[in-house]
């Protein structure tokens, strides 16, 4: 069974996001990650560059399609996960802790609002 | 339209093109022009092709009779003594290079989507790759492109897309077809290319322009080692030049030439092409020929066209496939690393055929003969007077640019030299028209000595002879 806590928030393009304070921890979800099956490269964007919101920030690559990856929020990049170089797999094996992508300096806090909870984004995925 | 049997005239007259009128007539309605001739108007005339004056209805037996009439008018390079280079160079091609590459498992082979049936394409490939990684010191080579200009303006997207800028740096002493094809590249792309001025035939040294033009726009500057003058370019120099503005420095070389000269790779280069007619592919009015790309491989991602890796398969055994093939259209469409790219894989395998037989001691010892004998053919043309070499002070390999004296007419001199069954050079005016007194001359393994004293004497006569009809004229 795929997890998706209740306690991180998503979009429809099939990122989660987890807010603590004003940053915002971004990855894909267990959804995506099963669906892409297994990742062999994740892109991703330069520390320090911003991001509107639904901009491209990365491409991901698994063994059988590739994907773009679009910002669940607007703000600028304060950290990305650089084990993802060595170990893509993580996405796939740990998508919230170990597989999670960049960190974000969220520029409007109000965003976070307008995100899907956990159970409107199963039921987005179920339809 | 006339109908015989419900065939009409257009199926009669071509009966293998699949498209009937009434299909042609509804791709050009939708596309939006009235006729094929309005499609292709933006193609300048010149270079379209003529149609064939063939008369019609004639037997095999007649049609081959005039075809080899026709054929007979063609002037080969084998016929007669050649200097010609600028990117195409007339070099021995050892037998085995076509009976290898004419093997039907490599001239009818398909792209080797399936590894499980296409062992033997994949390791020559793989193979390729590898040659093309050792003699320009590089980490990764792709399959090969269409030719070395296509691989060059590939590289600058290539940079463009690596660094995320959008301004290329051409030096002018590139070849001026690999400028050109760049520059319809980045035409379509909204890149802008900038080319760069040369300093006594070279693009870096006191007075170069690329110092002061280089700014944090620019994503690559491409630079031709040796040159199109032959002249071997400083790439350490212009690496760090470049580098220290973060864009990447792409380099194109005559894989021949690295026999001899240091691998681009280890002397700063990111991204190294070039043309793979010199090695095992005839001239062949042209082409076809294959491009070789190779890079460093943090940039692994970002290199278009296809990539053959080494693995092993599920009974242990090595075995070879494509990989990372998420670069490219057939999975990622328009995001593709390339849309309009591919393997000439058989060019490629002739090249790869060559590099095997030659070795690297072989390549080498090539390479020196070349560089021994324009060396030696440039030395007795300056004796000449008023010959000089037009880029004196440049070190060069097996091609150089010689300026004749003021008296003469590079065209007419060419000519004379035509006439004696000497094809002499390249006028350098056609692209540089300040080189208006400079012919390009390369000498390969094919000029034996006995030719490039045969040439000196003949450039010795013409010009000569012209001095004294001018004193003639002048008394």
């Amino acid at each position: 069974m795929l997890s998706h806590p209740d306690e991180l928030k998503y979009v429809k393009s099939h990122e989660f996001v987890s807010v603590e304070g004003d940053i915002a921890t971004i990855g894909i979800t267990a959804f995506a990650a099963d669906q892409l099956g297994d990742v062999t490269f994740v892109e991703l964007p330069k520390v320090g560059s911003k991001f509107k919101t639904e901009q491209k920030f990365g491409v991901i690559e698994s063994v059988k399609s590739v994907s773009d990856l679009f910002m669940p929020l607007a703000g600028e990049i304060t950290a990305v996960n650089e084990a993802l170089n060595s170990e893509p797999e993580l996405v796939n094996l740990d998508p919230y802790k170990g597989g999670w992508m960049i960190k974000l300096k969220v520029e409007n806090a109000a965003e976070v609002a307008g995100l899907m909870s956990a159970d409107d984004y199963k039921k987005f995925i179920v339809d | 339209m006339t109908k015989i049997n419900n065939i009409d005239d257009q199926e009669l007259h071509f009966p293998y093109l699949p498209n009937t009128e009434a299909e042609r007539e509804e791709m050009l309605k939708t596309i939006g022009v009235k006729t094929f001739e309005e499609l292709i108007s933006h193609i300048p005339a010149n270079v379209r092709a003529k149609p064939l004056e063939i008369a019609e209805g004639l037997s095999e037996l007649e049609l081959s009779n005039q075809l080899q009439k026709l054929a007979a008018k063609n002037k080969p390079t084998s016929q007669q003594i050649s200097f010609l280079g600028g990117g195409s160079y007339r070099r021995f091609v050892p037998a085995v290079v076509p009976a290898i590459i004419s093997r039907s498992e490599f001239a009818t082979a398909y792209t080797p989507y399936q590894p499980e049936v296409s062992q033997g394409s994949l390791q020559a490939i793989y193979e390729f790759q590898t040659a093309i990684c050792l003699i320009t010191g590089m980490d990764v080579a792709n399959a090969s492109m269409y030719d070395g200009p296509t691989a060059c303006a590939e590289a600058a997207m290539m940079a463009v897309r690596l660094t995320e800028r959008k301004k290329v740096f051409i030096a002018a002493s590139v070849n001026p077809e690999h400028r050109m094809v760049t520059e319809t590249y980045a035409n379509s792309c909204a890149i802008e290319t900038v080319v760069v001025k040369n300093e006594n035939g070279v693009s870096c040294g006191p007075g170069s322009d690329l110092e002061s033009l280089l700014d944090s726009d620019v994503a690559c500057f491409v630079v031709q080692y040796p040159n199109f003058f032959g002249c071997v370019e400083a790439l350490e120099t212009l690496a760090q030049s470049v580098h220290a503005q973060g864009a990447l420095l792409v380099v194109i070389s005559d894989p021949v030439s690295l026999g001899l000269l240091k691998a681009p790779g280890d002397l700063g280069a990111d991204i190294v092409v070039g043309d793979a007619q010199s090695c095992g592919n005839f001239l062949s009015f042209g082409g076809p020929s294959a491009g070789y790309m190779a890079c460093r491989k943090e940039f692994i991602r970002q290199l278009p066209g296809r990539l053959a890796g080494m693995t092993v398969d599920n009974r242990g055994q090595r075995a070879f496939t494509l990989t990372l093939q998420t670069r490219e259209q057939h999975i990622r469409r328009a995001k593709a690393t390339s849309n309009i790219c591919t393997n000439q894989a058989l060019n490629a395998l002739a090249m790869l055929v060559y590099l095997t037989c030659m070795g690297p001691q072989g390549l080498r010892e090539l390479a020196n003969i070349s560089l021994q004998r324009a060396h030696y053919l440039a030395d007795k043309l300056v004796q000449i007077e008023g010959v000089s070499l037009t880029f004196a002070e440049q070190p060069f390999f097996n091609e150089f640019a010689l300026t004749l004296p003021k008296s003469a007419t590079v065209p007419e001199v060419l000519n004379q030299l035509k006439a004696q069954g000497i094809l002499g050079g390249i006028k350098l005016s056609t692209h540089y028209p300040q080189l208006s007194n400079s012919i390009l001359i390369a000498v390969t393994e094919m000029n034996a000595v006995e030719e490039l004293n045969t040439f000196v004497e003949a450039v010795e006569a013409t010009l000569s002879a012209k001095a004294v009809k001018k004193k003639v004229l002048t008394v």
